[in-house]
Protein backbone atom coordinates (compact mmCIF):
# COMPACT_ATOMS: atom_id res chain seq x y z
CA UNK A 1 0.00 0.00 0.00
CA UNK A 2 1.38 3.46 -0.83
CA UNK A 3 2.42 5.51 2.21
CA UNK A 4 -0.05 8.32 1.54
CA UNK A 5 -2.96 5.95 1.43
CA UNK A 6 -1.97 4.14 4.61
CA UNK A 7 -1.62 7.42 6.49
CA UNK A 8 -5.02 8.47 5.27
CA UNK A 9 -6.49 5.18 6.43
CA UNK A 10 -4.91 5.64 9.85
CA UNK A 11 -6.31 9.15 10.15
CA UNK A 12 -9.81 8.12 9.11
CA UNK A 13 -10.11 4.95 11.19
CA UNK A 14 -7.74 5.03 14.12
CA UNK A 15 -6.58 8.54 14.95
CA UNK A 16 -9.65 9.64 16.92
CA UNK A 17 -10.19 6.50 19.06
CA UNK A 18 -6.49 6.16 19.81
CA UNK A 19 -6.10 9.78 20.84
CA UNK A 20 -9.12 9.55 23.15
CA UNK A 21 -7.67 6.38 24.64
CA UNK A 22 -4.33 8.10 25.09
CA UNK A 23 -5.79 11.20 26.73
CA UNK A 24 -8.31 9.48 29.00
CA UNK A 25 -6.36 6.41 30.05
CA UNK A 26 -2.68 6.32 29.16
CA UNK A 27 -1.71 9.86 30.15
CA UNK A 28 -3.44 9.97 33.56
CA UNK A 29 -2.13 6.50 34.33
CA UNK A 30 1.50 7.35 33.54
CA UNK A 31 1.14 10.71 35.23
CA UNK A 32 -0.24 8.98 38.32
CA UNK A 33 2.70 6.61 38.38
CA UNK A 34 5.14 9.50 38.05
CA UNK A 35 3.48 11.67 40.70
CA UNK A 36 3.82 9.03 43.40
CA UNK A 37 7.56 9.73 43.39
CA UNK A 38 7.07 13.45 44.04
CA UNK A 39 5.59 15.56 46.81
CA UNK A 40 2.44 16.24 44.76
CA UNK A 41 -0.43 17.77 46.75
CA UNK A 42 -3.22 17.43 44.20
CA UNK A 43 -2.30 20.59 42.28
CA UNK A 44 1.45 20.85 41.86
CA UNK A 45 4.73 19.39 43.05
CA UNK A 46 8.00 21.06 43.93
CA UNK A 47 10.45 18.18 44.32
CA UNK A 48 11.01 14.49 43.94
CA UNK A 49 10.38 12.44 47.02
CA UNK A 50 11.71 9.02 46.06
CA UNK A 51 9.65 6.26 47.59
CA UNK A 52 8.45 8.37 50.55
CA UNK A 53 4.80 8.05 49.54
CA UNK A 54 5.04 4.29 49.42
CA UNK A 55 6.81 4.15 52.78
CA UNK A 56 4.12 6.37 54.27
CA UNK A 57 1.37 4.25 52.75
CA UNK A 58 2.71 1.12 54.36
CA UNK A 59 3.20 2.89 57.68
CA UNK A 60 -0.52 3.68 57.76
CA UNK A 61 -2.10 1.02 59.99
CA UNK A 62 -5.55 1.59 58.48
CA UNK A 63 -4.10 0.68 55.06
CA UNK A 64 -2.90 -2.66 56.45
CA UNK A 65 -6.31 -3.44 57.87
CA UNK A 66 -7.89 -2.46 54.53
CA UNK A 67 -5.48 -4.78 52.70
CA UNK A 68 -6.39 -7.63 55.03
CA UNK A 69 -10.09 -6.95 54.70
CA UNK A 70 -9.82 -6.70 50.91
CA UNK A 71 -7.80 -9.93 50.63
CA UNK A 72 -10.37 -11.79 52.71
CA UNK A 73 -13.18 -10.29 50.65
CA UNK A 74 -11.56 -11.20 47.33
CA UNK A 75 -10.88 -14.80 48.33
CA UNK A 76 -14.23 -15.49 50.00
CA UNK A 77 -16.32 -13.74 47.33
CA UNK A 78 -14.47 -15.58 44.55
CA UNK A 79 -15.35 -18.87 46.19
CA UNK A 80 -18.98 -18.08 47.04
CA UNK A 81 -19.83 -16.45 43.72
CA UNK A 82 -18.35 -19.22 41.61
CA UNK A 83 -19.75 -22.08 43.67
CA UNK A 84 -23.23 -20.56 43.63
CA UNK A 85 -22.99 -19.60 39.95
CA UNK A 86 -21.88 -23.07 38.90
CA UNK A 87 -24.71 -24.60 40.93
CA UNK A 88 -27.23 -22.29 39.32
CA UNK A 89 -25.86 -23.11 35.86
CA UNK A 90 -26.30 -26.85 36.54
CA UNK A 91 -29.81 -26.21 37.77
CA UNK A 92 -30.80 -24.11 34.79
CA UNK A 93 -29.34 -26.57 32.25
CA UNK A 94 -31.18 -29.51 33.87
CA UNK A 95 -33.83 -29.46 31.13
CA UNK A 96 -36.77 -28.13 33.11
CA UNK A 97 -39.64 -26.40 31.41
CA UNK A 98 -39.22 -23.50 33.81
CA UNK A 99 -35.45 -23.08 33.19
CA UNK A 100 -35.88 -19.82 31.35
CA UNK A 101 -37.91 -18.24 34.13
CA UNK A 102 -35.40 -19.37 36.74
CA UNK A 103 -32.56 -17.98 34.66
CA UNK A 104 -34.30 -14.63 34.50
CA UNK A 105 -34.72 -14.50 38.28
CA UNK A 106 -31.09 -15.39 38.93
CA UNK A 107 -29.84 -12.87 36.41
CA UNK A 108 -31.86 -9.80 37.37
CA UNK A 109 -29.81 -8.58 40.39
CA UNK A 110 -26.96 -8.19 37.94
CA UNK A 111 -28.71 -5.59 35.86
CA UNK A 112 -28.91 -3.18 38.72
CA UNK A 113 -26.07 -1.05 39.90
CA UNK A 114 -24.25 -1.91 43.10
CA UNK A 115 -25.26 1.34 44.75
CA UNK A 116 -28.97 0.68 44.42
CA UNK A 117 -28.54 -2.94 45.47
CA UNK A 118 -26.47 -1.74 48.41
CA UNK A 119 -29.17 0.56 49.74
CA UNK A 120 -31.88 -2.07 49.20
CA UNK A 121 -29.88 -4.46 51.38
CA UNK A 122 -29.10 -1.73 53.85
CA UNK A 123 -32.85 -1.48 54.40
CA UNK A 124 -33.08 -5.26 54.70
CA UNK A 125 -30.25 -5.58 57.23
CA UNK A 126 -30.99 -2.44 59.22
CA UNK A 127 -34.78 -2.42 59.24
CA UNK A 128 -36.56 -5.42 57.78
CA UNK A 129 -34.53 -8.18 59.41
CA UNK A 130 -34.23 -6.35 62.71
CA UNK A 131 -37.94 -5.78 63.02
CA UNK A 132 -38.66 -9.38 62.08
CA UNK A 133 -36.07 -10.64 64.54
CA UNK A 134 -37.61 -8.65 67.35
CA UNK A 135 -41.01 -10.00 66.50
CA UNK A 136 -39.96 -13.64 66.39
CA UNK A 137 -37.06 -13.46 68.85
CA UNK A 138 -34.24 -14.46 66.50
CA UNK A 139 -31.28 -13.52 68.66
CA UNK A 140 -28.73 -13.55 65.82
CA UNK A 141 -30.46 -10.72 63.99
CA UNK A 142 -31.85 -8.39 66.65
CA UNK A 143 -29.02 -5.96 66.11
CA UNK A 144 -28.17 -5.02 62.54
CA UNK A 145 -25.41 -7.02 60.88
CA UNK A 146 -23.96 -3.79 59.59
CA UNK A 147 -23.05 -2.61 63.11
CA UNK A 148 -20.27 -5.17 63.61
CA UNK A 149 -17.20 -5.59 61.41
CA UNK A 150 -17.44 -9.38 61.25
CA UNK A 151 -21.11 -9.59 60.40
CA UNK A 152 -20.81 -6.62 58.02
CA UNK A 153 -18.16 -8.61 56.15
CA UNK A 154 -20.66 -11.41 55.61
CA UNK A 155 -23.33 -8.92 54.63
CA UNK A 156 -20.97 -7.65 51.91
CA UNK A 157 -20.32 -11.23 50.78
CA UNK A 158 -24.05 -12.06 50.66
CA UNK A 159 -24.94 -9.00 48.59
CA UNK A 160 -21.97 -9.41 46.23
CA UNK A 161 -22.72 -13.08 45.68
CA UNK A 162 -26.39 -12.35 45.08
CA UNK A 163 -25.43 -9.67 42.56
CA UNK A 164 -22.63 -11.37 40.64
CA UNK A 165 -23.68 -15.02 40.60
CA UNK A 166 -26.22 -14.51 37.79
CA UNK A 167 -23.60 -13.10 35.43
CA UNK A 168 -21.13 -15.90 36.15
CA UNK A 169 -23.99 -18.38 35.78
CA UNK A 170 -24.39 -17.26 32.14
CA UNK A 171 -20.69 -17.93 31.55
CA UNK A 172 -20.96 -21.42 33.07
CA UNK A 173 -24.13 -22.15 31.08
CA UNK A 174 -22.24 -21.26 27.89
CA UNK A 175 -19.50 -23.66 28.94
CA UNK A 176 -21.88 -26.46 29.86
CA UNK A 177 -23.86 -26.37 26.63
CA UNK A 178 -20.71 -26.24 24.51
CA UNK A 179 -19.78 -29.78 25.58
CA UNK A 180 -20.56 -32.18 22.75
CA UNK A 181 -23.37 -34.63 23.40
CA UNK A 182 -21.39 -37.65 22.13
CA UNK A 183 -18.74 -37.14 24.81
CA UNK A 184 -21.42 -37.28 27.49
CA UNK A 185 -22.99 -40.27 25.74
CA UNK A 186 -19.64 -42.07 25.79
CA UNK A 187 -19.29 -41.39 29.50
CA UNK A 188 -22.74 -42.79 30.12
CA UNK A 189 -22.06 -45.95 28.12
CA UNK A 190 -18.85 -46.42 30.11
CA UNK A 191 -21.05 -46.44 33.20
CA UNK A 192 -19.97 -43.14 34.72
CA UNK A 193 -22.28 -41.76 37.41
CA UNK A 194 -23.67 -38.22 37.07
CA UNK A 195 -21.19 -37.00 39.68
CA UNK A 196 -18.27 -38.75 38.04
CA UNK A 197 -19.25 -37.35 34.63
CA UNK A 198 -19.29 -33.86 36.04
CA UNK A 199 -15.93 -34.20 37.77
CA UNK A 200 -14.01 -36.04 35.05
CA UNK A 201 -15.73 -34.94 31.85
CA UNK A 202 -17.74 -31.74 32.16
CA UNK A 203 -15.46 -29.65 34.38
CA UNK A 204 -12.23 -30.47 32.51
CA UNK A 205 -13.93 -29.64 29.19
CA UNK A 206 -15.13 -26.27 30.40
CA UNK A 207 -12.08 -25.03 32.31
CA UNK A 208 -12.11 -22.04 29.96
CA UNK A 209 -15.37 -20.87 31.56
CA UNK A 210 -13.73 -21.15 34.96
CA UNK A 211 -10.75 -19.15 33.75
CA UNK A 212 -13.02 -16.31 32.66
CA UNK A 213 -15.37 -16.39 35.63
CA UNK A 214 -12.52 -16.57 38.14
CA UNK A 215 -10.73 -13.71 36.41
CA UNK A 216 -13.84 -11.53 36.41
CA UNK A 217 -14.63 -12.24 40.06
CA UNK A 218 -11.02 -11.66 41.08
CA UNK A 219 -10.94 -8.31 39.33
CA UNK A 220 -14.42 -7.45 40.59
CA UNK A 221 -13.42 -8.26 44.15
CA UNK A 222 -10.41 -5.96 44.09
CA UNK A 223 -12.34 -3.16 42.42
CA UNK A 224 -15.55 -3.44 44.46
CA UNK A 225 -16.71 0.02 45.43
CA UNK A 226 -20.44 0.54 44.86
CA UNK A 227 -21.83 -2.12 47.17
CA UNK A 228 -19.23 -1.18 49.78
CA UNK A 229 -20.09 2.51 49.82
CA UNK A 230 -23.85 1.96 49.76
CA UNK A 231 -24.10 -0.96 52.18
CA UNK A 232 -21.60 -0.23 54.94
CA UNK A 233 -20.04 3.05 53.83
CA UNK A 234 -16.85 1.63 55.34
CA UNK A 235 -18.33 1.69 58.82
CA UNK A 236 -18.25 0.94 61.66
CA UNK A 237 -15.19 3.19 62.11
CA UNK A 238 -13.63 2.56 58.69
CA UNK A 239 -13.22 -1.14 59.50
CA UNK A 240 -15.08 -2.41 56.43
CA UNK A 241 -13.35 -0.24 53.86
CA UNK A 242 -12.29 -2.21 50.80
CA UNK A 243 -9.23 -0.85 49.03
CA UNK A 244 -11.18 1.22 46.48
CA UNK A 245 -13.14 3.09 49.11
CA UNK A 246 -10.01 3.49 51.22
CA UNK A 247 -8.20 5.17 48.33
CA UNK A 248 -11.21 7.38 47.59
CA UNK A 249 -11.45 8.51 51.22
CA UNK A 250 -7.70 8.96 51.60
CA UNK A 251 -7.51 11.24 48.57
CA UNK A 252 -10.83 13.04 48.33
CA UNK A 253 -11.94 13.11 51.99
CA UNK A 254 -8.61 13.51 53.77
CA UNK A 255 -6.72 15.24 50.98
CA UNK A 256 -3.77 12.82 51.03
CA UNK A 257 -3.20 12.81 47.29
CA UNK A 258 0.35 11.45 47.46
CA UNK A 259 -0.38 8.39 49.58
CA UNK A 260 -3.81 7.96 47.95
CA UNK A 261 -2.19 7.64 44.55
CA UNK A 262 0.57 5.35 45.84
CA UNK A 263 -2.05 3.08 47.33
CA UNK A 264 -3.83 3.13 43.96
CA UNK A 265 -0.63 2.02 42.24
CA UNK A 266 -0.21 -0.73 44.84
CA UNK A 267 -3.79 -1.79 44.12
CA UNK A 268 -3.07 -1.91 40.39
CA UNK A 269 -0.01 -4.08 40.96
CA UNK A 270 -1.97 -6.45 43.17
CA UNK A 271 -4.76 -6.82 40.60
CA UNK A 272 -2.29 -7.31 37.76
CA UNK A 273 -0.14 -9.88 39.58
CA UNK A 274 -3.09 -11.83 40.99
CA UNK A 275 -4.83 -11.89 37.60
CA UNK A 276 -1.67 -13.00 35.78
CA UNK A 277 -1.10 -15.84 38.22
CA UNK A 278 -4.74 -16.93 38.11
CA UNK A 279 -5.01 -16.86 34.31
CA UNK A 280 -1.72 -18.74 33.93
CA UNK A 281 -2.75 -21.46 36.37
CA UNK A 282 -6.18 -21.89 34.77
CA UNK A 283 -4.77 -21.88 31.23
CA UNK A 284 -2.42 -24.68 32.15
CA UNK A 285 -5.44 -26.74 33.20
CA UNK A 286 -7.31 -26.20 29.94
CA UNK A 287 -7.69 -29.29 27.79
CA UNK A 288 -6.82 -29.15 24.11
CA UNK A 289 -9.83 -30.24 22.12
CA UNK B 1 -36.68 -40.87 30.15
CA UNK B 2 -40.27 -40.43 31.33
CA UNK B 3 -39.64 -42.50 34.43
CA UNK B 4 -36.47 -40.65 35.24
CA UNK B 5 -38.22 -37.36 35.01
CA UNK B 6 -40.47 -37.83 38.02
CA UNK B 7 -38.59 -37.50 41.33
CA UNK B 8 -35.25 -36.04 40.30
CA UNK B 9 -36.86 -33.37 38.19
CA UNK B 10 -39.32 -32.48 40.92
CA UNK B 11 -36.53 -31.95 43.44
CA UNK B 12 -34.60 -29.78 40.99
CA UNK B 13 -37.73 -27.83 40.17
CA UNK B 14 -38.44 -27.23 43.85
CA UNK B 15 -34.87 -26.13 44.47
CA UNK B 16 -35.09 -23.74 41.53
CA UNK B 17 -38.34 -22.35 42.82
CA UNK B 18 -36.99 -21.73 46.32
CA UNK B 19 -33.84 -20.11 44.93
CA UNK B 20 -35.79 -17.94 42.47
CA UNK B 21 -38.02 -16.70 45.25
CA UNK B 22 -35.05 -15.86 47.45
CA UNK B 23 -33.28 -14.08 44.58
CA UNK B 24 -36.37 -11.98 43.97
CA UNK B 25 -37.12 -11.41 47.67
CA UNK B 26 -35.28 -8.09 48.06
CA UNK B 27 -37.20 -6.61 45.12
CA UNK B 28 -40.49 -7.99 46.39
CA UNK B 29 -39.76 -6.41 49.75
CA UNK B 30 -39.06 -3.05 48.12
CA UNK B 31 -42.21 -3.21 45.99
CA UNK B 32 -44.35 -4.29 48.92
CA UNK B 33 -43.19 -1.50 51.18
CA UNK B 34 -43.26 1.19 48.53
CA UNK B 35 -47.06 1.32 48.71
CA UNK B 36 -47.32 1.24 52.50
CA UNK B 37 -47.38 4.15 54.91
CA UNK B 38 -44.44 4.37 57.32
CA UNK B 39 -46.14 2.96 60.42
CA UNK B 40 -47.09 -0.19 58.56
CA UNK B 41 -43.54 -0.76 57.39
CA UNK B 42 -42.26 -0.41 60.93
CA UNK B 43 -44.92 -2.79 62.22
CA UNK B 44 -44.09 -5.57 59.76
CA UNK B 45 -42.01 -5.11 56.61
CA UNK B 46 -43.11 -8.50 55.26
CA UNK B 47 -46.88 -7.99 55.56
CA UNK B 48 -49.09 -7.12 52.62
CA UNK B 49 -50.21 -3.49 52.58
CA UNK B 50 -53.41 -2.74 54.50
CA UNK B 51 -53.58 0.93 53.65
CA UNK B 52 -52.56 1.31 50.03
CA UNK B 53 -50.91 4.61 49.09
CA UNK B 54 -49.36 6.09 45.97
CA UNK B 55 -48.16 9.09 47.92
CA UNK B 56 -44.67 7.62 48.41
CA UNK B 57 -44.20 7.62 44.65
CA UNK B 58 -45.33 11.21 44.24
CA UNK B 59 -42.94 12.29 46.97
CA UNK B 60 -40.04 10.28 45.60
CA UNK B 61 -40.54 11.50 42.04
CA UNK B 62 -40.29 15.14 43.08
CA UNK B 63 -37.62 14.79 45.74
CA UNK B 64 -35.18 12.79 43.64
CA UNK B 65 -35.92 14.72 40.45
CA UNK B 66 -36.81 11.42 38.91
CA UNK B 67 -37.58 12.48 35.36
CA UNK B 68 -34.59 14.76 35.13
CA UNK B 69 -32.19 12.05 36.33
CA UNK B 70 -33.84 9.50 34.06
CA UNK B 71 -33.37 11.83 31.10
CA UNK B 72 -29.73 12.42 32.07
CA UNK B 73 -29.10 8.70 32.33
CA UNK B 74 -30.72 8.07 28.95
CA UNK B 75 -28.77 10.85 27.24
CA UNK B 76 -25.42 9.89 28.71
CA UNK B 77 -25.86 6.16 28.10
CA UNK B 78 -27.20 6.53 24.54
CA UNK B 79 -24.53 8.92 23.32
CA UNK B 80 -21.67 7.06 24.99
CA UNK B 81 -22.80 3.73 23.54
CA UNK B 82 -23.30 5.14 20.03
CA UNK B 83 -19.91 6.84 20.14
CA UNK B 84 -18.25 3.66 21.39
CA UNK B 85 -19.80 1.59 18.61
CA UNK B 86 -18.61 4.11 16.04
CA UNK B 87 -15.01 4.53 17.16
CA UNK B 88 -14.36 0.95 18.30
CA UNK B 89 -15.67 -0.72 15.17
CA UNK B 90 -13.55 1.54 12.99
CA UNK B 91 -10.46 1.12 15.14
CA UNK B 92 -10.92 -2.66 15.21
CA UNK B 93 -11.30 -2.71 11.42
CA UNK B 94 -8.08 -0.75 11.04
CA UNK B 95 -6.16 -2.88 13.53
CA UNK B 96 -7.26 -6.20 12.08
CA UNK B 97 -6.88 -5.28 8.40
CA UNK B 98 -3.60 -3.38 8.56
CA UNK B 99 -0.97 -5.83 9.67
CA UNK B 100 2.28 -4.28 10.88
CA UNK B 101 4.27 -3.84 14.10
CA UNK B 102 2.42 -0.69 15.08
CA UNK B 103 -1.04 -2.24 14.90
CA UNK B 104 0.15 -5.35 16.73
CA UNK B 105 1.63 -3.34 19.60
CA UNK B 106 -1.39 -1.02 19.76
CA UNK B 107 -3.71 -3.97 20.02
CA UNK B 108 -1.63 -5.50 22.82
CA UNK B 109 -1.64 -2.21 24.74
CA UNK B 110 -5.42 -2.00 24.40
CA UNK B 111 -5.86 -5.53 25.72
CA UNK B 112 -3.42 -4.97 28.59
CA UNK B 113 -5.16 -1.73 29.57
CA UNK B 114 -8.31 -3.63 30.43
CA UNK B 115 -6.70 -4.76 33.66
CA UNK B 116 -6.07 -1.20 34.89
CA UNK B 117 -8.68 -0.33 37.51
CA UNK B 118 -10.16 3.16 37.27
CA UNK B 119 -9.04 3.78 40.84
CA UNK B 120 -5.42 3.52 39.72
CA UNK B 121 -5.71 6.72 37.72
CA UNK B 122 -8.72 8.41 39.30
CA UNK B 123 -6.75 10.97 41.32
CA UNK B 124 -4.54 12.49 38.58
CA UNK B 125 -7.47 12.05 36.22
CA UNK B 126 -9.64 14.43 38.22
CA UNK B 127 -6.83 16.97 38.52
CA UNK B 128 -6.14 16.80 34.79
CA UNK B 129 -9.74 17.09 33.62
CA UNK B 130 -11.13 19.55 36.16
CA UNK B 131 -11.31 22.44 33.64
CA UNK B 132 -13.03 20.30 31.02
CA UNK B 133 -15.54 19.00 33.56
CA UNK B 134 -16.44 22.49 34.77
CA UNK B 135 -17.01 23.52 31.14
CA UNK B 136 -19.55 20.79 30.37
CA UNK B 137 -19.78 17.83 32.66
CA UNK B 138 -22.18 15.69 30.64
CA UNK B 139 -20.14 15.97 27.45
CA UNK B 140 -16.98 15.28 29.48
CA UNK B 141 -18.51 12.17 30.99
CA UNK B 142 -19.44 10.85 27.54
CA UNK B 143 -15.89 11.55 26.39
CA UNK B 144 -14.49 9.66 29.41
CA UNK B 145 -16.70 6.67 28.75
CA UNK B 146 -15.37 6.58 25.18
CA UNK B 147 -11.85 6.42 26.54
CA UNK B 148 -12.55 3.80 29.19
CA UNK B 149 -14.76 1.63 26.98
CA UNK B 150 -12.81 1.66 23.75
CA UNK B 151 -10.42 -1.16 24.71
CA UNK B 152 -13.00 -3.85 25.45
CA UNK B 153 -15.27 -2.84 22.57
CA UNK B 154 -12.41 -2.83 20.08
CA UNK B 155 -11.30 -6.20 21.39
CA UNK B 156 -14.77 -7.66 20.80
CA UNK B 157 -15.02 -6.20 17.30
CA UNK B 158 -11.47 -7.28 16.45
CA UNK B 159 -12.21 -10.94 17.09
CA UNK B 160 -15.25 -10.80 14.83
CA UNK B 161 -13.72 -8.80 11.99
CA UNK B 162 -10.70 -11.13 11.82
CA UNK B 163 -13.13 -13.89 10.80
CA UNK B 164 -14.52 -11.91 7.85
CA UNK B 165 -12.55 -12.86 4.70
CA UNK B 166 -10.34 -10.07 3.30
CA UNK B 167 -11.42 -11.11 -0.21
CA UNK B 168 -14.64 -9.23 0.45
CA UNK B 169 -12.74 -5.95 0.91
CA UNK B 170 -10.59 -6.70 -2.11
CA UNK B 171 -13.56 -7.37 -4.36
CA UNK B 172 -15.17 -4.10 -3.34
CA UNK B 173 -11.89 -2.28 -3.77
CA UNK B 174 -11.57 -3.58 -7.35
CA UNK B 175 -15.09 -2.29 -7.97
CA UNK B 176 -13.74 1.13 -7.02
CA UNK B 177 -14.95 1.55 -3.43
CA UNK B 178 -12.75 3.46 -0.99
CA UNK B 179 -11.87 2.20 2.51
CA UNK B 180 -14.54 4.32 4.13
CA UNK B 181 -17.27 3.02 1.82
CA UNK B 182 -16.07 -0.56 2.15
CA UNK B 183 -16.28 -0.37 5.92
CA UNK B 184 -19.67 1.31 6.23
CA UNK B 185 -21.44 -0.37 3.32
CA UNK B 186 -20.04 -3.88 3.50
CA UNK B 187 -18.27 -4.67 6.78
CA UNK B 188 -20.30 -2.76 9.35
CA UNK B 189 -23.66 -4.32 8.39
CA UNK B 190 -22.08 -7.74 8.93
CA UNK B 191 -21.08 -6.82 12.47
CA UNK B 192 -24.64 -6.71 13.83
CA UNK B 193 -24.24 -9.54 16.38
CA UNK B 194 -21.09 -8.00 17.93
CA UNK B 195 -22.62 -4.56 17.79
CA UNK B 196 -25.49 -5.90 19.89
CA UNK B 197 -23.00 -7.37 22.37
CA UNK B 198 -20.96 -4.17 22.51
CA UNK B 199 -24.10 -2.08 22.97
CA UNK B 200 -25.52 -4.19 25.80
CA UNK B 201 -22.28 -4.62 27.74
CA UNK B 202 -21.47 -0.92 27.57
CA UNK B 203 -25.03 0.24 28.23
CA UNK B 204 -25.24 -1.85 31.42
CA UNK B 205 -21.91 -0.57 32.66
CA UNK B 206 -22.55 3.08 31.87
CA UNK B 207 -26.16 3.09 33.08
CA UNK B 208 -25.13 1.68 36.46
CA UNK B 209 -21.80 3.42 36.87
CA UNK B 210 -21.44 5.35 40.08
CA UNK B 211 -17.86 6.33 40.85
CA UNK B 212 -17.19 8.42 37.75
CA UNK B 213 -20.52 10.29 37.86
CA UNK B 214 -19.98 11.04 41.56
CA UNK B 215 -16.72 12.75 40.69
CA UNK B 216 -17.92 14.50 37.55
CA UNK B 217 -21.61 15.40 37.68
CA UNK B 218 -23.45 18.26 39.42
CA UNK B 219 -26.99 18.11 40.88
CA UNK B 220 -28.66 19.18 37.61
CA UNK B 221 -26.89 16.54 35.54
CA UNK B 222 -27.14 13.65 38.01
CA UNK B 223 -27.79 10.19 36.67
CA UNK B 224 -30.33 7.83 38.20
CA UNK B 225 -27.98 5.81 40.46
CA UNK B 226 -26.55 9.03 41.82
CA UNK B 227 -29.84 10.73 42.59
CA UNK B 228 -31.23 7.51 44.08
CA UNK B 229 -28.26 7.18 46.37
CA UNK B 230 -28.42 10.79 47.54
CA UNK B 231 -32.19 10.61 47.95
CA UNK B 232 -31.89 7.44 50.01
CA UNK B 233 -29.21 8.99 52.18
CA UNK B 234 -31.43 11.96 52.90
CA UNK B 235 -34.75 10.22 53.36
CA UNK B 236 -33.78 6.76 54.57
CA UNK B 237 -35.98 7.17 57.66
CA UNK B 238 -38.97 7.84 55.38
CA UNK B 239 -39.02 4.15 54.54
CA UNK B 240 -41.99 4.24 52.19
CA UNK B 241 -40.58 7.03 50.07
CA UNK B 242 -37.12 5.47 50.04
CA UNK B 243 -38.62 2.19 48.81
CA UNK B 244 -40.65 3.97 46.14
CA UNK B 245 -37.48 5.74 44.99
CA UNK B 246 -35.60 2.46 44.77
CA UNK B 247 -38.39 0.82 42.81
CA UNK B 248 -38.45 3.73 40.39
CA UNK B 249 -34.69 3.45 39.96
CA UNK B 250 -34.82 -0.28 39.31
CA UNK B 251 -37.83 -0.23 37.00
CA UNK B 252 -36.42 1.12 33.69
CA UNK B 253 -33.56 -1.32 33.42
CA UNK B 254 -35.67 -4.35 34.34
CA UNK B 255 -38.31 -3.36 31.78
CA UNK B 256 -35.58 -2.96 29.18
CA UNK B 257 -34.16 -6.36 30.05
CA UNK B 258 -37.50 -8.13 29.85
CA UNK B 259 -38.05 -6.74 26.35
CA UNK B 260 -34.56 -7.64 25.10
CA UNK B 261 -33.89 -10.68 27.24
CA UNK B 262 -32.53 -12.91 24.49
CA UNK B 263 -30.09 -10.26 23.25
CA UNK B 264 -28.89 -9.65 26.80
CA UNK B 265 -28.10 -13.28 27.49
CA UNK B 266 -26.42 -13.97 24.15
CA UNK B 267 -24.61 -10.63 24.35
CA UNK B 268 -23.15 -11.43 27.73
CA UNK B 269 -22.19 -14.99 26.94
CA UNK B 270 -20.46 -14.10 23.68
CA UNK B 271 -18.87 -11.04 25.26
CA UNK B 272 -17.43 -12.99 28.15
CA UNK B 273 -16.13 -15.89 26.12
CA UNK B 274 -14.56 -13.23 23.87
Amino acid sequence: MPVGKSIKKFLVFAALPLSIFLVVLVIPFSQGLFLTFTNWDGFSFTQFAGIDNYVKSFQDPSFWSTLQFTAAFVVVSMITINVVAFGLALLVTAKLRSSNIFRTFFFVPNLIGGVILGVIWQFIFNSALVSLAQKFNWTALTSSWLNETDTAFWALIIVTTWQASGYMMIIYITGLISIEQDVLEAARIDGASAFRTMLSVKIPLMIQSFTIALFLTLRGGFMAYDVNVALTGGGPFRTTELISLHIFNDAFRLGNFGTGQSKAVIMFLMVAIAALIQVNVSKRMEVQR
Amino acid sequence: MIQKKSIGTKIIFLLGLVLSVSYAMPFVLVALNSVKPKFEILANPLALPIVFTWDNFNQAITKMNYFQSLTNSIIITTFSVLALILISSMLAYYLSRTKNKFTKVTFLILVASMIVPFQALMIPFMALFAPMVSWNNRASLIFFYMGFGVALSTFLYHGFISNIPVELDEAASIDGAGDFTIFWRIIFPMLKPVTATVAIINALWIWNDFLLPVLVLTPETQTLPLSTYLFYGQYSTEYGQAMAGLLLAVFPIIAFYLVLQRQFISGISSGAVK
